[in-house]
């Protein structure tokens, strides 16, 4: 599994904080702890803190001076982007492109240039899939923009867009069925990602609705995840479902291997 | 219409270990041999890199092991002596390293002494300069008394001590650590008791890096499917990035051959089989060769025609 750190987010409050007062040390402790646990990239959000560059390369290397786990940015402006780019030690993650034909004219192009790997959420200009053959179609149009740049199968992360179980109870099914549907596109498939935490958003119980989702997410071809990585139930259950998939090899102290190797 | 590229893509590789140890590196060997390295499966270079051949090591036994007369004499009246055994594989057959195993410290044989084995690891060591491998009895609790000398006796020597399973590895892990050897790591046919076994060795402080798993070798026609897939699906996950299944691996072809009725029983027991002597050596070639083919790196081996035979598929194929 990839496990996408998602702590340092500025959507996050002392993240923020850190951001506007220049204070490193904030930054620092997230991308070492999500590392020290297993974090695959570290995710790096500017939110609303602020939109200059500078600020983002800024983040980036702290994370880089401390970890040497790639970086997911978390950004889709282009001007944006090409600076962070610059600043990746690693071919980095872009978090993320729709499946609006400028938007992906934009992007890709710069992907392909660093060599780097690109998420694309299955919406277009007419806003978030209702259903399951809504979020096949725009897949489709991703992998098919995305193999015209010349991006292979693995640079592409398909997101089926998660939505809250509480307020949006059907659409939980056909994300399911979607993400089932987009290992079909290629062999070797392209990557199939989520972003965990939408599904629990507002709910009273979050960790096990996490849990539950993710699960069903790996059956169904999920190999990706933004997600809360310290949360060790939720790691322990991602390596479940990947050997019950028969993804990994099963040993009796798999877990702890996992810890071991993630400590490095 | 173009034709899609159908070349798999594998984001790791298989370790690359290193035994036997020259003078330069504290060691007496001429030469050292070194396996793994590959970054796809077998043979299928136009893949990725295969920069190191699968090798073949010389069985030898310190007492002469309970084979079949057509076998014994095929290799010759040095089967009588460890040293010159060791010397015949490596001058005549072309090894490219030696297996030494402790048969005769079997309780339930000849019950050999601890310092008598490693009597034999010295003289071997000092009639032969290629790397060696240096296997116990099977017995656990023997091993636990015969491979810290026999390891003591090899002592910058690098090589590779079999064998680590979930019973012993501390012991072996100890010793390995202590005199600078390499670990086989031994599982029973079961996949998930090898990748145990090496997170066991990582827990206890040892490298994988300096690991050869081993999961025992089945003759070909009594479970050789089984090891073979599992061979097989080492060497993917392996592939795949799973760091814990990365190691190259070993076959005890010769070891287990001759414990099977078709490669010891001649023709007056099975008629129409054809004579054992020949039988024998094309039994032990079919076996390796079939295991070449699923991803094995090391090769114990005994009859030379068989030797002869592997030897050239792999220089065909490579």
């Amino acid at each position: 599994m990839i496990l996408i750190g998602e702590r340092v987010n500025a959507g996050f409050k002392d993240v923020k904080n850190a951001i506007i007062n220049k204070d490193g040390n904030v930054i620092k402790e997230w991308a070492r702890k999500q590392s020290e646990v297993g974090a695959s990239y570290i995710d790096v959000n500017l939110g609303t803190a602020s939109n200059k560059p500078e600020d983002l390369c800024w983040m980036i290397e702290l994370v880089q001076e401390v970890v040497d786990t790639p970086i997911s940015i978390d950004n889709n402006k282009p001007n944006m982007l090409k600076d962070a780019m610059k600043v990746c030690k690693k071919p980095p993650l872009v978090n993320s492109t729709t499946a609006v034909e400028e938007k992906m004219n934009q992007l890709f192009p710069i992907v392909a240039e660093y060599n780097a790997s690109i998420i694309g959420l299955v919406m277009d200009e007419t806003g978030s899939p209702a259903n399951a053959d809504k979020r096949v179609e725009n897949a489709a149009k991703l992998m098919e923009k995305a193999m015209e740049f010349g991006l292979s199968p693995d640079q592409l992360y398909l997101d089926p867009i998660v939505m809250p179980l509480n307020c949006m109870q059907q659409q939980a099914k056909e994300i399911l069925a979607a993400a089932n549907q987009f290992q079909l596109f290629s062999d070797p498939p392209c990557h199939i990602v989520c972003g965990l935490t939408n599904i629990s958003s507002g709910a009273k119980h979050t960790h096990i609705i996490n849990r539950v989702f993710m699960t069903m997410m790996i059956a169904n071809g999920c190999d990706a995840v933004i997600c809360n990585v310290l949360d060790e139930e939720l790691v322990n259950t991602i390596l479940t479902a990947e050997l019950i998939m028969n993804k990994a090899i099963y040993a009796d102290s798999y877990i702890e291997a996992f810890r071991k190797k993630a400590k490095g | 219409m173009q034709l899609p590229d159908v070349k798999e893509k594998w984001t790791s590789k298989i370790n690359t270990v290193t035994i036997g140890a020259t003078k330069d590196q504290g060691g007496t060997r001429g030469k050292t041999v070194t396996v793994g390295g590959a970054s796809t499966l077998p043979f299928l270079k136009f893949e990725g890199e295969i920069p190191h051949k699968p090798v073949i090591a010389g069985f030898v036994s310190d007492v002469v092991p309970d084979w079949p007369e057509p076998i014994l004499g095929a290799i010759g009246k040095e089967v009588n002596s460890p040293v010159e055994w060791a010397q015949k594989n490596v001058q005549e057959f072309g090894v490219d390293l030696i297996s030494l195993k402790m048969i005769g410290a079997d309780p339930a044989g000849k019950n050999a002494k601890p310092e008598e084995c490693a009597k034999v690891v010295e003289q071997v060591l000092q009639a032969v300069d290629v790397p060696l491998i240096i296997w116990g009895c099977g017995d656990d609790e023997k091993d636990n008394h015969i491979l810290p000398e026999c390891s003591q006796a090899g002592k910058g020597e690098n090589c590779l001590i079999g064998s680590a399973k979930e019973s012993n590895y501390m012991t072996v892990v100890a010793i390995c650590k202590a005199d600078k050897h390499k670990i086989i790591s031994e599982a029973p046919v079961d996949i998930n008791i090898g990748k145990q076994v090496n997170i066991l060795l990582q827990d206890a402080g040892y490298d994988l890096k300096d690991v050869v798993m081993f999961q025992t070798t089945a003759a070909l026609g009594y479970g050789f499917d089984y090891v073979y897939t599992i061979i097989e699906r080492c060497r993917i996950a392996g592939l795949k990035g799973d760091n814990l299944m990365a190691a190259p691996q070993i076959c005890d072809v010769a070891g287990e051959t001759y414990r099977v009725k078709e490669a010891v029983a001649d023709e007056d027991v099975l008629p129409g089989w054809g004579k054992l002597e020949k039988r024998g050596a094309m039994w032990e070639a079919a076996c390796a060769e079939g295991y070449l083919q699923a991803g094995s790196d090391i090769f114990v081996m005994a009859q030379p025609n068989a030797i002869k035979s592997v030897r050239k598929t792999i220089d065909t194929l490579l």
